[in-house]
């Protein structure tokens, strides 16, 4: 880090003032309370979870824990009730990784085929497709709940565990399907011609070419997928069933089912543990992260 | 003897061509076959469901799809309904309050952040990672913030402003600021890190131009580089009013659309209407959904249209 800031004063200076005056000032004190901002939910989150319902009524919620517990960490995760159920977020856990598992690899394979099919195999009314599919992306998911509903109970996956991976898959589709376009489309083309030339086929040269070159785009769309699937309300709430509820379906149940007073330690340690995954993933992929946020807003 | 060496040269020259063009049908074929699932997304999900949910509200479908045409009943009842109107006024108000706050917010941050400063990664790390947490999370964690009995009102309370009142959520009237805050905190980064990629696309030799000229800083900000990134305004722009459309999941878990009727959404009315099998009117409301999002496509289009058109002239 300070590395970085020591080359960045070395730098012949570039057009933006850098002096010490007032106006840079004002901008690292902007920048701080901003921080401060983004940051006060987390600490408050993390604080609120290692406290008693005592020490919440008698204290503020700024105020470290005293007595620092996670009782409630071990409720949250093994006997909240969620409904009728007091089986804490447990089973909701191992539903996110099973659904998660599932429907990574399913969409990002389908995604990297329409790409490359796309950039180097284009036929007539594959651009189209293509078109219908973006314009996709931009559709409320709310107006294709009922049909998507009616179509799947119809072959009796609705609620079902393969049901909420075929609509993951459906709506991860439109926006990976661009990106692997996007990547493949960078290609030089001549890469494409040898592999030709050599006489190797449509999946001869997927395999042998493609999907080792497009690891780095791959890593993109996984942490996309991983977040985008884990954070998912809607579709889980909607589509998964009793038996395959979510993490966050389970979250937002334990949070309502609370009666009386509201056991904030308790929904406060249940909102870290689901929300640790994505924050996991935040921290350890960094700039990859960015790049998939990045990714997803070209969608516009 | 020449004249057969050029008549096999000929034949193979042929055989050639035609193994070619067999091998380019192949993968022709290959490559329907891979896109598949896109084929049957595009047209079973996209083109036929998006049909189907506008054919829905003529009928007056309950919880099956019934094909009993009752004409514009649904879109009339709807439009009579105070639930309804209350949602579409709603998610205009949100939609402004979100959408302004995320583009100004996330400017100022992205102009401030562009201004060679120590500690960049970690500043940037600090406003996305609200962005990794779910619209549930966030939802939940700031309405402990928000609660007047526990959050920001008890703390400054217990400093002794003892008649401090801060409890939008409780309040009819100001139930939306509050949300508006909690989604503004999530997805602020984004913003910000759309217009930072488009502050960092701006040539140096423009900043370098403009100071020669003896214009001022704030000048040159939006007379010059805000055009210049406009793209990265329309990407960033696009993708807000998409996600304002779509805003369920942080009223569920914030406000569970109260109190009364004053945080819902047409989001929350579709699927309200379709758990109460009321399903004809439920797509009525959905197709109004729709129509937003129609026009944003539609001007897009045409502004890429005449965006080609005027490259093809010049």
């Amino acid at each position: 880090m300070s590395a970085i800031s020591a080359s960045a004063g070395i730098e012949p200076s570039g057009p933006r003032p850098k002096q010490v005056t007032a106006a840079r000032v004002g901008i690292y004190a902007f920048l701080l309370i901003a921080a401060l901002f983004f940051l006060i939910p987390l600490i408050v989150m993390i604080m609120t979870s290692m406290k008693s319902m005592n020490e919440i009524r008698g204290g503020n919620i700024f105020a470290l824990p005293t007595q620092p517990t996670f009782d409630y960490w071990v409720k949250a995760w093994s006997s909240a009730c969620t409904g009728v159920a007091c089986t804490g977020l447990a089973p909701g856990f191992f539903n996110s990784v099973k659904i998660t598992l599932l429907s990574v690899p399913i969409s990002i394979v389908i995604a990297m085929i329409n790409g490359y099919a796309l950039s180097f195999w284009r036929f007539r009314g594959a651009e189209l497709m293509f078109a219908i599919l973006v314009f996709g992306a931009f559709v409320p998911f709310q107006v294709l709940v009922y049909p998507i509903i009616f179509g799947l109970s119809r072959v009796g996956l609705f609620g079902t565990l393969p049901g909420i991976v075929i609509v993951h898959t459906i709506f991860g589709m439109p926006i990976l399907t661009l990106l692997f376009r996007n990547f493949f489309s960078s290609l030089p083309v001549e890469l494409f011609k040898a592999a030709r030339v050599d006489g190797a086929g449509f999946w001869r040269i997927f395999f042998s070419v493609m999907l080792p070159m497009s690891v780095p785009i791959a890593i993109v769309a996984v942490i996309l997928q991983v977040t985008g699937i884990w954070n998912d309300f809607i579709f889980g709430l909607v589509f998964a069933g009793r038996e395959n509820m979510p993490m966050t379906v389970q979250l937002n149940n334990i949070v309502r089912t609370s009666t009386g007073t509201v056991e904030y330690s308790t929904n406060m340690a249940a909102t870290v543990l689901t929300g640790a995954v994505p924050l996991i993933v935040y921290f350890v992929s960094g700039k990859w992260f960015v790049r998939g946020i990045a990714a997803g807003a070209v969608k516009g | 003897m020449t004249t057969t060496v050029a008549t096999e040269q000929a034949l193979t020259q042929r055989q050639l061509k035609a193994r070619a063009g067999r091998r380019r049908l192949a993968g022709k074929l290959s490559a329907i076959i891979g896109t598949l699932p896109m084929m049957i997304v595009a047209i079973g999900v996209f083109v036929i469901g998006i049909t189907f949910t506008v054919v829905l509200s003529f009928t007056n479908s309950k919880l099956f799809p019934s094909f009993n045409f009752v004409g514009w009943r649904q879109y009339e009842i709807l439009w009579a309904t105070p639930r309804w109107q209350q949602s579409v006024i709603n998610i205009w108000f949100y939609g402004f309050g979100h959408i302004a706050l995320c583009l100004g917010l996330g400017f100022a941050l992205a102009v401030a952040i562009d201004q060679r400063i120590r500690g960049e990664d970690a500043f940037r790390t600090v406003f996305l990672y609200p962005f990794a947490l779910s619209a549930v999370i966030t939802g939940l964690v700031w309405q402990l913030m928000l609660d007047p009995n526990w959050g920001f009102q008890a703390f400054v309370r217990s400093l002794g402003y003892t008649d401090f009142t801060f409890a939008p959520l409780a309040n009819s009237n100001t139930a939306l600021l509050g949300m508006v805050v909690a989604s503004v905190w999530n997805g602020v980064g984004v913003t910000m890190a759309i217009l930072l990629s488009g502050l960092r696309g701006v040539d140096e030799e423009i900043w370098k131009a403009a100071r020669i000229d003896g214009i001022p800083t704030w000048r040159t900000y939006i007379s010059i580089v805000v055009p210049m990134m406009r793209g990265a305004v329309a990407t960033a722009l696009v993708l807000l009013v998409v996600n304002v459309v779509r805003t369920f999941d942080i009223v569920i878990a914030m406000t569970g659309g109260g109190p009364g009727i004053s945080t819902q959404m047409p989001a929350t009315y579709v699927i309200d209407n379709i758990n109460s099998r009321n399903v004809g009117h439920g797509m009525a409301a959905a197709t109004c959904m729709l129509l937003p999002i129609a026009v944003l496509i539609i001007v897009q289009a045409v502004y890429r249209w005449r965006a080609s058109r005027r490259g093809r002239t010049t």
